[in-house]
Parts: C-alpha cells; sequence; structure tokens
C-alpha cells in the first residue's frame, strides 16, 4: 500500500512535466508574438524588439524552453505580460474560487447521480429509468455557456432569485481568508451572512456544472447497482423477508456508493476542462477566467500556469480517489 | 462471403434493425442528425434570408412571422443563420473526428503492435495529453494558431486522437498474444498486412462507438472555443458565436442566443444517441 503511494507520488512530477513540455511547445507552435498583441499595432519597430528581448522571446524555442525550466525548477512559474505580475501570486490569489466550484459541483454530481443510479436501476426499464437516464445523457450535450446564460436569463433577470455572477455582492465584506474558499472561510470564522451570500453565488454555477456532468456518474451507479441486485446476497436478504426498501435502499446502496466514488477523478477532470466556460459566464473570478483572459491577450506563462495546476489538481484528486476506492472496497489491493 | 457452420449470426442489418426497432431513443437519435444534415445540404433553399447581410434597420426583432427566430444586432435572420450554421458545426465535426479518428488510430496500432520502446513513448506523450481537459488543451492550441474555424479544427485534431490512439492500442494488446496472431505469423504474413487487414478489421466496433461520440463532442468543444472568441469571427454563421453576441444583448434580445444554443444541444444529443445505438449494434451480448 505505502510502495504504491510512493510510487504515484514519484510519477506525479513526471506527468507534470510532460504537462509543461507538452503546453510550451502548444504556446508556441507558431512564433505569433504575445508583445505585438499586447502594444498593439501602432508602435515602432525598436519599442518591440526591446520589449521583446526584455521577456527572452527573442531566444531560439529550445533555449526559451530550457530557461523557462530552470525558473520553473526553483518554484518560478514566471510573470504575466499583461499584469506584470508573478504567475505563481495570481495563481494562488484565483486557485480558491475554482477549487470551491469544483468541489460543490462534485458534492451534488455524487449525490444527485448515485440517487438517479439507484433509482434507474431499481426500476429498470421503466418510464423512470428512461427519465433518469434521459437526464443525464441530455446534461452532457448541453452547452455549458447556453445552459449558463439560460439560468441567467430565468433565474436572475426575470425571476431574480440567484445573482447574475461573481463570488460575493459589493457590500458584503469577503470572510477571512483562511482557505479562500468563501464558504469554508465564513463557516470557520461564523460569518453567517458572508456564507449565505457565498452560497447564494455558488447556487447557478455549481448547478450547470452537476447537470452537465452527470451522466459518468449515473451511469457507473447504475451498472453497479443492477449487478448488485443480481447477487446471492441480495436476493439472500429478499428472501429473509426484508422489505424491499431496506435492501436496495440500504445494502445494495452501500455497494454501488463504491462505484460513484471510483468516478470521482474521471468527473473531477470534466468538471476542470468546463471551468473556463462556466467561470467566463458566471465572471466567477478563478483559474478558468483567468486562463480565458490570458489566453485572449496571448500571455503564454498564465496560460502554462493554469495548466500545470490544473494538471496537479487532476493528479492529486485522481490518486485520493484510488486510495479511497481502495479503502472501501476490501477486495482492492495495491 | 462464405458463410461458416457453426451458430447462426445474424447479418449485421438485421441487428441495426432490431436495435432501432426496439429502443425509441435511437430513432430520435437518427431522427436529429438526419434532419439537421437535410438542412445542412439544402441550406440556400431552406433559408428564407442571406445569412450574412447586414440590414441594420431589422435590428433586433423579436420572432415574428416574417422571423421565426427573430433578427441579431445586425439585422440578420437568426433562423437563415441557424440553417447555415449547421454546414459549419457538421463540416468542423466530421473534419475533426477524421483527421483524429485516422491519426489516432494508425498511431495506436503501432504503439500496440510494436510495443517496447515506440509503445513506451507514445504512450507517455498520451498520457501528457490526458492530463490537462482537453477543452482546455484545445483552447490553448486554438489561442496560440489564431482564432479561425480551420484552425478550431486543427486544434481539436491535434488534441484529440489520443483517444483513439488509446482505444485502438487496448484492442491490439488484446489480440496480441492469441493464436489467431501467431498463426498470422507462421504463415510468413507480413507486418503492413498484418495491422491493416488481420487487427484493423478487429477495431472497428470501438472505433465506430468512439467516432460519433467524439462527434458530438466536436460540436459542442468548437461552439465553447467559438463562445470564448478563440473559434469563428463574425459574420460567420456559427452557433456558438452567435450565443456569444448574443450575450451582450441580455435579457432584452432573448431569442439571439436561445435558439442557436438550442441547436447545439440537438445535433450533440443526436450524435451521442447514435452513438449508444452503435454500441448497442457492435456489443457481442445484446440483453
Amino acid at each position: 500500500m505505502l510502495k504504491y503511494v510512493i510510487k504515484r507520488l514519484l510519477w506525479m512530477p513526471l506527468v507534470l512535466l510532460l504537462v509543461v513540455t507538452l503546453v510550451f511547445f502548444l504556446t508556441h507552435m507558431v512564433p505569433g508574438s504575445a508583445i505585438r498583441v499586447l502594444l498593439g499595432p501602432h508602435v515602432g519597430e525598436a519599442q518591440l524588439q526591446k520589449a521583446t528581448a526584455e521577456y527572452g522571446l527573442d531566444k531560439p524555442l529550445l533555449t526559451q524552453y530550457f530557461i523557462y525550466m530552470g525558473h520553473l525548477l526553483r518554484g518560478d512559474l514566471g510573470r504575466s505580460i499583461v499584469t506584470r505580475r508573478p504567475v505563481a501570486t495570481e495563481l494562488a490569489t484565483y486557485l480558491p474560487a475554482t477549487l470551491e466550484l469544483t468541489f460543490f459541483s462534485l458534492v451534488l454530481i455524487v449525490v444527485v447521480g448515485v440517487v438517479l443510479g439507484v433509482v434507474a436501476a431499481v426500476h429498470r426499464n421503466s418510464p423512470l429509468d428512461i427519465l433518469a437516464r434521459g437526464v443525464a445523457v441530455g446534461g452532457v450535450a448541453l452547452p455549458q455557456f447556453w445552459l449558463g446564460l439560460m439560468f441567467i436569463l430565468l433565474f436572475s433577470y426575470y425571476l431574480r432569485w440567484f445573482p447574475m455572477g461573481g463570488r460575493m455582492e459589493m457590500t458584503i465584506a469577503p470572510p477571512t481568508r483562511l482557505t479562500g474558499m468563501y464558504v469554508f472561510d465564513s463557516l470557520f470564522t461564523g460569518n453567517w451572512a458572508a456564507l449565505l451570500d457565498a452560497l447564494h453565488h455558488l447556487a447557478l454555477p455549481v448547478l450547470v456544472m452537476a447537470l452537465t456532468n452527470l451522466s459518468t456518474t449515473t451511469a457507473m451507479v447504475r451498472s453497479s447497482m443492477l449487478r448488485t441486485l443480481n447477487e446471492d446476497f441480495t436476493l439472500m436478504a429478499k428472501a429473509y423477508g426484508h422489505r424491499p426498501f431496506r435492501v436496495h435502499y440500504i445494502y445494495a446502496l452501500k455497494n454501488s456508493l463504491i462505484s460513484a466514488v471510483s468516478v470521482i477523478g474521471l468527473t473531477t477532470g470534466y468538471l476542470l476542462g468546463g471551468d473556463v466556460l462556466v467561470e467566463t459566464v458566471f465572471d466567477w473570478p478563478g483559474i478558468g477566467l483567468y486562463a480565458a483572459r490570458s489566453i485572449l491577450h496571448v500571455d503564454y506563462a498564465p496560460v502554462i500556469g493554469v495548466a500545470l495546476v490544473i494538471a496537479a489538481v487532476y493528479a492529486v484528486v485522481n490518486l485520493i480517489t484510488d486510495l479511497l476506492y481502495g479503502a472501501l472496497d476490501p477486495r482492492i489491493r495495491y | 462471403m462464405e458463410r461458416h457452420d457453426g451458430p447462426r449470426r445474424d447479418s449485421l442489418w438485421r441487428r441495426v434493425l432490431y436495435i432501432v426497432r426496439r429502443s425509441p431513443l435511437a430513432i430520435v437519435g437518427i431522427a436529429l442528425i438526419l434532419l439537421i444534415a437535410v438542412m445542412a445540404i439544402f441550406a440556400p433553399w431552406i433559408a428564407p434570408y442571406d445569412a450574412v447581410r447586414v440590414n441594420l434597420s431589422q435590428a433586433f426583432q423579436p420572432p415574428s412571422a416574417s422571423h421565426i427566430c427573430g433578427t441579431d444586432d445586425m439585422g440578420q435572420d437568426i433562423f437563415s443563420r441557424i440553417v447555415y450554421g449547421s454546414r459549419v458545426s457538421l463540416m468542423v465535426a466530421f473534419v475533426v473526428v477524421g483527421i483524429a479518428a485516422t491519426v489516432g488510430t494508425l498511431i495506436g496500432l503501432i504503439s500496440g503492435f510494436f510495443g517496447g520502446v515506440v509503445d513506451m513513448v507514445i504512450m507517455r506523450v498520451v498520457d501528457a495529453f490526458l492530463a490537462v481537459p482537453s477543452f482546455v488543451l484545445a483552447m490553448i492550441s486554438a489561442a496560440a494558431l489564431g482564432p479561425s474555424i480551420v484552425n478550431v479544427m486543427l486544434a481539436l485534431s491535434i488534441v484529440w486522437w489520443t483517444w483513439h490512439a488509446r482505444i485502438v492500442r487496448g484492442e491490439v494488446l488484446k489480440l496480441r498474444g492469441t493464436e489467431f496472431m501467431v498463426s498470422l505469423r507462421s504463415m510468413g504474413a507480413r507486418t503492413p498486412r498484418i495491422l491493416f487487414r488481420h487487427l484493423l478489421p478487429n477495431c472497428v466496433g470501438p472505433i465506430a462507438v468512439q467516432t460519433t461520440l467524439q462527434l458530438g463532442f466536436a460540436v459542442l468543444t468548437a461552439a465553447g472555443l467559438s463562445f470564448l472568441g478563440l473559434g469563428a469571427q463574425p459574420p460567420t454563421p456559427e452557433w456558438g458565436l452567435m450565443v456569444s453576441v448574443g450575450r451582450q444583448y441580455l435579457p432584452a434580445s432573448w431569442w439571439m442566443i436561445t435558439f442557436p444554443g438550442l441547436m447545439i444541444f440537438l445535433l450533440v444529443m443526436g450524435f451521442i444517441l447514435l452513438g449508444d445505438t452503435i454500441r448497442d449494434v457492435v456489443s457481442r451480448d445484446i440483453q
């Protein structure tokens, strides 16, 4: 077990190294200069060359790559050309917002996905089953940016139930920063007004994230539940005269929860992928919005930084999921 | 082809009919795709107006008898733009998945068949691609290439071959140690022949399923990139771009985002349902 964890932990930096290399060359595959975009079209050649040299963009690509890697190994992610601030500082500012959004979406997905999956399996091939699966599959096909806008239109403009976007009203002071995640920070400091407002702002983006990513969990729970319902111990429990409700929702469900855990890693990947669009629509100040902004300015250092952070979060979540899966299912040994 | 003795196997066509008849969702999927395909092919006859003609006196018209989906900020008829937009979306989907499936299948065959160092190197590259969500990578590639619909197709192809490569490699690995392969070798079959005449046909099922599902996700991702300003540029009638433009005029002009977004949903849904149907057809055990 310990050996497995160590092996995985050692493997992680290698994967991240590969990711940085990949993203570095993707961003530099066209020699379009970020400086040119930044300074605008009406700039003298001399000024352009000076700025290009300042950011080291005049050197050969491989040299640039090794310079970047050298800085990275010392923990330096470079500077944003647009804001001129260190990328690491900016990532630290924006990451908690994204983690908060991802965490609550994940919780909602697991809860709703398990319910839908179990209901679908218990009432197999009934209209209820078709409905549950339809909701799950239909969600995948919904464009997240469009669903988000429709929600804003309906729930914010017309019904006025939820705010249009952002993390907190201007009139409410954010909670004291502990984790940077508003919900937890306000919970820990007992700041109820902030907590309520934070949850209020989270509702719509989390709903969009969850609806569009339900299908993997639902499908997984449904099929594992179907398998469990056919197993001897389920039949046995029924034969002993336990009520179907108890058998389905207490005995069999416990087994199916394990399968929900097994796809958390995969689902996190989808959530992080959709993050850019959802954050853009809801003006959510996380790394997705940061990435979108940087990309439109052809600002490379932040883009590589975001990719690196996302890959790291993804890798950590995958590791935790695998360990949790092993802990929950006694048949699995690493 | 000669029929062998043994358990009787239904023809592919009969399986398709059997599954389609049993599953209403398969019919919905096929109907959606056909509908949008017809839209794309006969666009000039279906669209009542020019999709890119600016007519500012007609701007921001709500849906009415003369403009059933309303008009946008340039006075362009949204229904006509949606009809022509189906061409853009279908083209992106088929080009991207065509390239990704061809390249990915080839690389997957090579990786699985030769194994060793070749396999190791290819799989590490694939790992790097899969360690970052594909939308993020597509976004980065599209931005680096410059915003245009052609570059979106290129960017998505760069990112997506990995899925096919992995699936095909997995299928090849399953077959590698089998007697079937050993006997081919012993009969002196050459490598290309083994790869393309014997291994490839065995991977067709999984490739078909993956390809169809990816057609849907290509539409979704391309629309997302255009929404962010990294894809199609005005005045191209592209659904994601139309939503992006309409966003600036919320809540007054709700029709500007509602209808194009709905079309993205319907097309993607069609591909997903079709993919599920194909999965049922090729999977060996029908319950």
